[in-house]
């Protein structure tokens, strides 16, 4: 479903990602982990279509070439980020922005548009995975949301989009305990053989719900270290800094003293 | 000043012989008076600082023929619903500045309210109007409302008595069809409100695509004692017009007066706001979206007068601005001596929407009193780009997520418009020209 090939990516001349190679197939959840400036975050934007980046190397999703596709047209395919900082956009209803996206989606796969109310009772329905309120529909997309509010109104966009790659970025960065349950459960029950996840976190813990086939260590820009569910917890006990020690690499290229 | 950058002056010195008909003497008096300052002290310059921003220069070079009262009756009454709306209640209609009762309705008001054209205000019984009338030229002269006093031959008079509510808003519909030759009209507009009394006024004004037409406008309003007015200015002129304008507002103690500017035609337009907070207790709210386009340049020049104590001023002005539109929001307060517990507050945010649009922005605050709170705020910014890729990301075009948070930024300001008919009107013609900029929509 997905294979990144020796993907570089700078900004700002300086290199982030260092040769990023991986694979990830269908029905399969890998977890990203990593300390923060490891460029798990830019490896989200960059699957995305951020264009604020340099990129080179090779991304294929389904066979296609992921890095030629627009943010929208990668979106209409079925990528889909859940954002670290979903972003507020005040005066766009949340029910009218999600219906356009939705629309724009099943375009794509030759499907009718939903009008207004059949929209209304898809989203009555998908909100109760993420026990969401219904007065979040009326709310503009995101505003005045608390952290833990955010989170689970991506989890929501994401049930509502039925993407076939989900990129989920530090999903349970801000999250108590119990909203992280939720948000656990609901990206779990988005589970299927047909849909690939990209878990990105700094802590395990997240992992206790959202348990992936395959744990992946990004350090200073590169994969150091893949395993299954169990590199989790030995990163849980031992840290970042053993894997960071031995892969530091000059991190700023071509910047001005 | 010679040739064709003169050529609306040397247009208007031909007028005065035309101008006296069957006027009270006063108003044949004040009428020269203003004649003889247009020609005395001409047209403001850019070192005029209260037109700064705006050039007159393309205005002058056009040589506009006074406007005649409209014998063609092209307009219908739909005509009139498609370019201003349908509101429902009162509705006067002007063409080229002068009533036209054809096209106006006159719905049944409360005892005592008087809705009708000055001009047969004038005929009647003018001797009362006369220090209303002469006030916006005598006190603060420039050109535009000189010739506004100097040649104005009708528009709208609203007089409302005490403690008496108007429910339905009154429309003013001001339309200039006027075809291959250059007009210009002035609509003298006067709203009297009553102590206690309650009313909302709509002012629209529009014209005939392709047509140049200059609108000279100058509206005043006084409130009397708890009174509350609702003001709503569309501006919708066609884009080849000129629209110059002046709303004059005068506010008596603990009244309420709440305006609502909407500017979104002409090729150059200045509405000016001047309101005089002069008792205590009054409020004021003065809320401005402006969208220049094309080549379009909307001057927005407001001045808050705070001239007794306890008196709280709130204005909001937005601007988007596209191609390479100009959009000014020039914002005066003044708080005059022995004003104090003055609360005011101003703020004034742009869009820009492309590399050679520009807004300016000048808040002036003049405060002359102590124990006051003035706050003001202005921003000029471009779309945000992490909330167009958050829009993309989730497969919303480019163009629709830009023409989507484009019209969010808008829509605060329509929102706001609280007649349900008026809002969907402007919401309307809003949509259009965020889709003729490529976009689609929110409904």
């Amino acid at each position: 479903m997905l294979d990144i090939k020796n993907l570089h990516v700078r900004v700002e001349g300086r290199e982030i990602l260092q040769g990023i190679t991986l694979r990830v197939n269908a029905g399969e959840v890998h977890a990203i982990m990593g300390p923060n400036g490891s460029g798990k975050s830019t490896l989200a934007q960059v699957l995305a279509g951020r264009e604020m980046y340099d990129v080179t190397g090779e991304v294929l999703y389904e066979g296609k070439d992921l890095l030629a596709m627009s943010p929208e047209e990668r979106a209409v395919s079925g990528v889909f980020l859940a954002f670290q900082y979903p972003v507020e956009i005040p005066g766009v209803g949340n029910l009218y922005f999600l219906r356009t996206a939705l629309n724009a989606v099943r375009k794509q796969r030759g499907l009718e548009e939903l009008d207004a109310m059949d929209f209304l009772s898809l989203a009555k329905e998908r909100m109760q995975l993420v026990e969401m309120d219904q007065s979040f529909m009326s709310r503009s997309v995101n505003e005045g949301f608390s952290g833990g509010e955010k989170k689970r109104n991506e989890i929501f966009q994401m049930a509502i989009l039925e993407p076939r790659l989900a990129i989920l970025d530090e999903t349970d960065s801000g999250l108590d305990i119990d909203a992280l349950r939720i948000v656990a459960a609901g990206v779990n029950a988005l589970r299927a053989k047909d849909r690939a996840m990209v878990v990105i976190t700094h802590y395990q813990r997240l992992l206790d719900y959202i348990v992936p086939d395959r744990v992946h260590v990004l350090a200073n820009g590169r994969i150091v270290r893949s395993g299954d569910k169990d590199l989790a917890l030995e990163l849980e006990k031992h840290g970042y800094a053993a894997f960071e020690q031995h892969t530091a690499a000059p991190r700023a290229v071509g910047i001005a003293p | 000043m010679s040739g064709a950058a003169n050529a609306f002056p040397q247009a208007i010195s031909r007028l005065q012989a035309k101008t006296n008909g069957h006027h009270p003497g006063w108003l044949k008096g004040l009428r020269r008076a203003a004649f003889q300052w247009v020609s005395e002290q001409g047209f403001p310059t850019a070192k005029d600082e209260a037109w700064k921003y705006t050039r007159v220069a393309p205005i002058l070079e056009i040589p506009f023929e006074p406007a005649e009262p409209d014998t063609s009756h092209r307009l219908s009454s739909g005509a009139i619903d498609q370019l201003a709306g349908d509101l429902g209640g009162t509705r006067l209609v002007f063409v080229n500045g002068y009533f036209a009762p054809g096209l106006s309705s006159l719905k049944s008001l409360p005892k005592g309210v008087k809705v009708r054209s000055l001009a047969s205000v004038l005929a009647e019984d003018g001797d009362s109007l006369e220090p209303l009338l002469s006030r916006p030229f005598r006190e603060q002269a420039h050109a535009f409302t000189a010739l506004n006093a100097a040649l104005a031959e009708d528009g709208a008079f609203v007089e409302i008595p005490p403690n008496t509510t108007i429910e339905e808003p009154i429309h003013l519909v001001f339309v200039s069809d006027t075809g291959a030759t250059p007009h210009v009209s002035h609509p003298r507009s006067l709203v009297l409100a009553g102590a206690g009394s309650r009313a909302t006024i709509v002012e629209s004004y529009s014209g005939i695509l392709g047509d140049v037409y200059l609108t000279n406008a100058v509206t005043e309003v006084v409130l009397d004692e708890g009174a509350a007015v609702e003001h709503y200015k569309v501006q919708n002129e066609t884009e080849t017009a000129f629209h110059v304008a002046l709303l004059d507002v005068r506010q008596g103690r603990a009244s309420r007066f709440k305006a609502h500017s909407v500017a979104l035609g002409a090729s150059i337009a200045r509405h000016e706001v001047k309101v005089r907070l002069q008792a205590e207790r009054a409020e004021i709210t003065l809320n401005g979206l402006y969208m220049p386009r094309h080549e379009q340049h909307l001057d927005n020049p407001t001045t808050i007068e705070h001239a007794a104590p306890h008196c709280t001023s709130r204005e909001l002005y937005k601007g988007v601005v596209d191609g390479r539109g100009r959009g000014v929001f020039d914002g005066r307060i003044v708080v005059r001596p022995g004003a104090m517990k003055t609360d005011a507050s101003q703020t004034n945010k742009n869009l820009l929407l492309s590399e050679s649009a520009q807004a300016d922005t000048r808040p002036r605050l003049e405060i002359f009193a102590d124990d006051v709170k003035c706050a003001h705020g202005a921003a000029v910014g471009q779309l945000d780009e992490q909330a167009i890729f958050y829009l993309r990301s989730r497969g919303i075009p480019e163009k629709a997520a830009r023409g989507l948070l484009t019209y969010a930024f808008a829509s605060e300001m329509l929102d706001l418009i609280r007649v349900e008919p008026l809002r969907c009107h402007v919401k309307k013609f809003v949509e259009w020209r965020l889709a003729a900029g490529g976009a689609e929509v929110a409904a």
